[in-house]
This record gives C-alpha cells, sequence and structure tokens, in this order.
C-alpha cells in the first residue's frame, strides 16, 4: 500500500521503518503495563538499531563503489567491536578481551579469506561485508555463550576442580568436562539452526536473494554455504578460545583464579 | 631451617607465611616444623585462617609472603603436581567427581599415568571400610560414605602428609563418628604424617598429638595437644 503513494526508495524505506517501529511500540506499552522493567532497554535498542543499520545503509552505499581491499579493515572494525561486545558480560575471566579477540579473528578471519579466496563467497564488496558480518556476529554470540557458560561451571564446580588439582592432575585435564560443556552450549544454537533451514526458518540471505529475484534452488544452495561458513566459524572459534581460556583461569602454579563468591 | 643433612631434619618447615587478599590480612607470619609420623592440629575458631593456612600448604593458593620447605626444598621449587600428590588433601566437601567410586579413587593415579589395579583398590576400599563399593555411584553415597571415598582417594596417590580440611565439619553425628574411626585406623596402619584443621576440641584431643592454635590469622600457640587445650579453656 505505502508503495502506491511513495516513489521515492528512500522515504518509501522510512515510512517502512517507522510502520515497524509504531509496532515495535506497541509491544513497549505492554511491557510497561506489565511491569516487565524493558521500557528503557527496549527504546534504546530500537533507537540503536534503526539508526546503526540506517548509517550503515547510506555508508555502504559509497563503499560498495570501493576497491576490494576496503573490505579487510571493515571485516577488522567488526571483529574488534565482537571482541569488546563479548567481554561486557564477561569480566571475571583474564584476558577474556585477547581471547575473544583471537577466537573471532581465528574463526571468522580464516574463513572469510578462503571461502573468498576459493570463490564461495563472491569476489566483490556486496558479498563479501555481509556474509563476513553474519560470520563475525556468529562467532561473537558462540564465543560469548562459550565463555559465559565455561566461567559459571568453575564457580559452581571450584570445589571439584580444586579436588581434581589437589590430587595432582593437571588444569587441563580437571576442567575438560566443563570445557566440553561450554563448547556444546556455544554450538548447539547453531546446530539447531542448521537442522532447522528451510523448515523452521528461512534465513536472510535467501530471503535477500528471494526477495531480489534469484533463482530460489541457487538461493537455497547458497544459504547453505552462509550457514555452513557460519558453522565453520563458530567451530575455530570457540575451540581456539577454550584452548586459550583454560589456560587463563589458572595460575602459573596451577591454582584455580576463578572462585564463587562464597569462598571465604 | 634444617637441611637434610641435619639428625633430625624436619619434614615440613613453615616459615613466615602470610597470605591477604585486597589488603585484607588473613595470615600472618606463621612459622611452625613437623616431623615426620607426627600428627598436628591446626586449630582456632572460624574465621581464625585455618583452611587459609591448609589451602596454602597445598599450594592452592600463593603466599603473599614465607615459604613452606618439604624436606629442606622450597615448596616453590617442586612441581605443583608432584607437590600435591606429596601433601594429600582432603577437603570439607568430598567434591567427588560424577561417576563410580573406583573411577574416583583411581583419578589421581591416572592424571599421573600409573593405573591402580585391583588389588590396591581393594585394599583402599577394605581401609576405609568399603568393601564391595567400588562399582557403586558416587551419587547415592551417603555423607559419611562419600567422604571415606574422599579420603581413599586421597591415600591412592600415597601421600607423605595428609592434610585434612575439617573431614567431618559437613556431616551428621553418626557419619562424623565413623569417618573420624577411619581416619584413626589408616594413621595407625601407615606412617602418615597428617596435619587436622578442626575447631572440634574433643576431636583434636583423640586424633592429635599436638595443637597449633590459630587466633586472626596468627598463630598464638604451638605445644601438646592437652596443654595447648587446656591452657585456652583457662583464658
Amino acid at each position: 500500500m505505502l508503495s502506491r503513494w511513495i516513489d521515492n526508495q528512500i522515504l518509501l524505506g522510512a515510512a517502512q521503518a517507522g510502520v515497524t517501529m509504531a509496532a515495535a511500540l506497541i509491544v513497549v506499552a505492554l511491557t510497561i503495563r506489565l511491569r516487565l522493567g524493558l521500557k528503557k532497554d527496549i527504546l534504546v535498542g530500537l533507537g540503536r538499531g534503526l539508526v546503526q543499520i540506517v548509517a550503515v545503509g547510506f555508508l555502504l552505499t559509497l563503499i560498495f563503489s570501493a576497491d576490494l581491499w576496503i573490505s579487510i579493515p571493515i571485516i577488522l572494525v567488526m571483529i574488534i567491536t565482537a571482541g569488546f561486545i563479548t567481554v561486557q558480560r564477561i569480566k571475571a575471566i583474564p584476558n577474556a578481551l585477547w581471547i575473544s579477540l583471537a577466537g573471532i579473528s581465528a574463526g571468522a578471519g580464516s574463513v572469510i579469506l578462503i571461502m573468498t579466496l576459493l570463490g564461495v563467497i563472491k569476489q566483490d564488496l556486496t558479498s563479501i561485508i555481509p556474509i563476513g558480518s553474519m560470520m563475525v556476529y556468529g562467532a561473537m554470540n558462540a564465543n560469548a555463550l562459550m565463555l559465559e557458560r565455561f566461567h559459571s561451571e568453575l564457580v559452581s564446580h571450584g570445589g571439584q576442580v580444586e579436588a581434581g588439582l589437589a590430587l595432582g592432575a593437571s588444569p587441563e585435564k580437571v576442567v575438560g568436562p566443563y570445557a566440553r560443556r561450554a563448547v556444546t552450549a556455544a554450538m548447539i544454537p547453531n546446530i539447531n539452526g542448521l537442522q532447522s533451514l528451510g523448515i523452521v526458518w528461512i534465513p536472510g540471505a535467501m530471503s535477500g536473494m528471494l526477495l531480489s529475484g534469484e533463482n530460489p534452488a541457487y538461493a537455497g544452495f547458497y544459504q547453505f554455504v552462509v550457514s555452513g561458513s557460519i558453522f565453520v566459524t563458530v567451530g575455530i572459534t570457540v575451540i581456539i578460545s577454550i584452548v586459550l581460556v583454560r589456560k587463563q583461569v589458572f595460575s602459573k602454579a596451577e591454582q584455580l583464579l576463578i572462585h564463587s563468591d562464597e569462598k571465604q | 631451617m634444617e637441611s637434610n643433612g641435619n639428625k633430625h631434619p624436619a619434614l615440613l618447615s613453615v616459615e613466615g607465611l602470610g597470605y591477604q587478599v585486597d589488603g585484607q590480612v588473613l595470615l600472618s607470619d606463621i612459622n611452625f616444623e613437623i616431623s615426620a609420623g607426627e600428627r598436628i592440629a591446626i586449630f582456632g575458631p572460624s574465621g581464625a585462617g585455618k583452611s587459609t593456612l591448609i589451602r596454602l600448604m597445598n599450594r592452592l593458593d600463593e603466599p603473599s609472603s614465607g615459604t613452606v620447605y618439604l624436606e629442606g626444598q622450597d615448596y616453590r621449587q617442586i612441581s605443583p603436581r608432584k607437590l600435591r600428590r606429596r601433601l594429600g588433601m582432603v577437603m570439607q566437601q568430598p567434591n567427588l567427581f560424577p561417576g563410580s567410586v573406583a573411577e574416583n579413587i583411581r583419578f589421581g593415579p591416572t592424571a599421573q599415568g600409573e593405573r591402580l589395579d585391583d588389588a590396591r583398590l581393594s585394599e583402599l576400599l577394605s581401609g576405609v571400610d568399603l568393601e564391595g563399593f567400588a562399582d557403586r555411584d558416587v551419587a547415592k553415597l551417603s555423607g559419611g560414605e562419600a567422604q571415606r571415598v574422599n579420603l581413599a582417594r586421597t591415600l591412592a596417590n600415597k601421600p607423605e602428609v595428609l592434610l585434612l580440611d575439617e573431614p567431618t565439619s559437613s556431616l551428621d553425628q553418626a557419619a562424623r563418628q565413623e569417618v573420624e574411626e577411619t581416619i584413626l585406623s589408616v594413621l595407625e596402619s601407615g606412617e602418615v604424617t597428617c596435619i587436622l584443621v578442626s575447631h572440634d576440641r574433643t576431636q583434636v584431643m583423640r586424633m592429635t598429638d599436638r595443637v597449633l592454635s590459630l587466633k586472626d590469622g596468627r598463630l598464638i600457640a604451638d605445644g601438646p595437644a592437652e596443654e595447648v587445650l587446656n591452657a585456652q579453656s583457662m583464658d
């Protein structure tokens, strides 16, 4: 209906965003009514989300006309930002920022580079930047989930970890079960996503290709490329991060550095 | 500090040991020596620093000052894993690993690449009065049984010193008595030196010969159990 009244594409986008925002405000009103205490978080989220994504949209129109190498600093900025966002909620783990940066760089960086060189990801900015961003985003979430779970496992099983150390076991051995649980927890959303692909949901990349009139069968293959690449990214990220983090939670004398608040 | 070459070398020598966290002093300038075969108690009220001291001796925490010598060697020069096998620690809570009793008891030897054979496993279980418990799931053990498995698990490493951190404090009266008797029989059957952390006067009298009394992180008395405890009861 809106497109019948508005010819200009930018104005049409703004009007569509306005309608979406109005719908979101109804949810805000409901949360206020239900006293959920989420008003500020939702309003900030909606405001930031709109401004950030529209700003990026305008920026991309400039970037897409630039040379291919510009993708390198852009992906790097994404990785660094993802590292900082990850550690906002995980302050108790020593060197969490460096661990996150190493994990996300190794995971997202290597997959983006290899897939681009092999031509699986098209060697143009309109492919590398959005698909790269999905990989960095997937790596960031998985890394945050893994670190958070690992930390909470150590807090709740600190007694068993120290019992293992007191028996002369290596730190790697005593945290092994908790490291495995953390990695599993971080990968489950991604594995669920792969299993439900096309049945429960049609992800953004395929939706975008369908909206722009691509062959649906090719869009399906390409969506698997994207989802599979994100899975590989997530796997590499959490494995690199867990290898690094399990050393960081012990001192050089193999003493556990993470304790529950109740420890005397 | 006596060396290995001396006539009566101390097995353990604690020198100027101190520990503080965020500027708060939990333990200050602790000095004492222990000879092989001694049974001593670290005694004092809650918050005196007893558990802190025994954790430092196992090097689960790092001293802020001072050190511990094991047979004349600074324990910071011994690898933490070797040190912890030599100074076996039994904690307040059993903290058993999920699985069977046998898996728990085999944990220490397996961690150092050794296999604990069935005969030794049976011997250890018999020592803590748990014959036939090898395949039992630890989740199904009573508190007293779990603590006895914990003791056997520590003994599987053949420690030279047994560090017991209030091993009966989380148990009811009946279980407390059974664990205490097990520890006594283990001590009497071997040549293990023992350091018991306790705030239970009766337990200290029954199980140890010498008492180190702590208060507010300081060592305030060191002597024969009866003498130290009687002196304190008159204060």
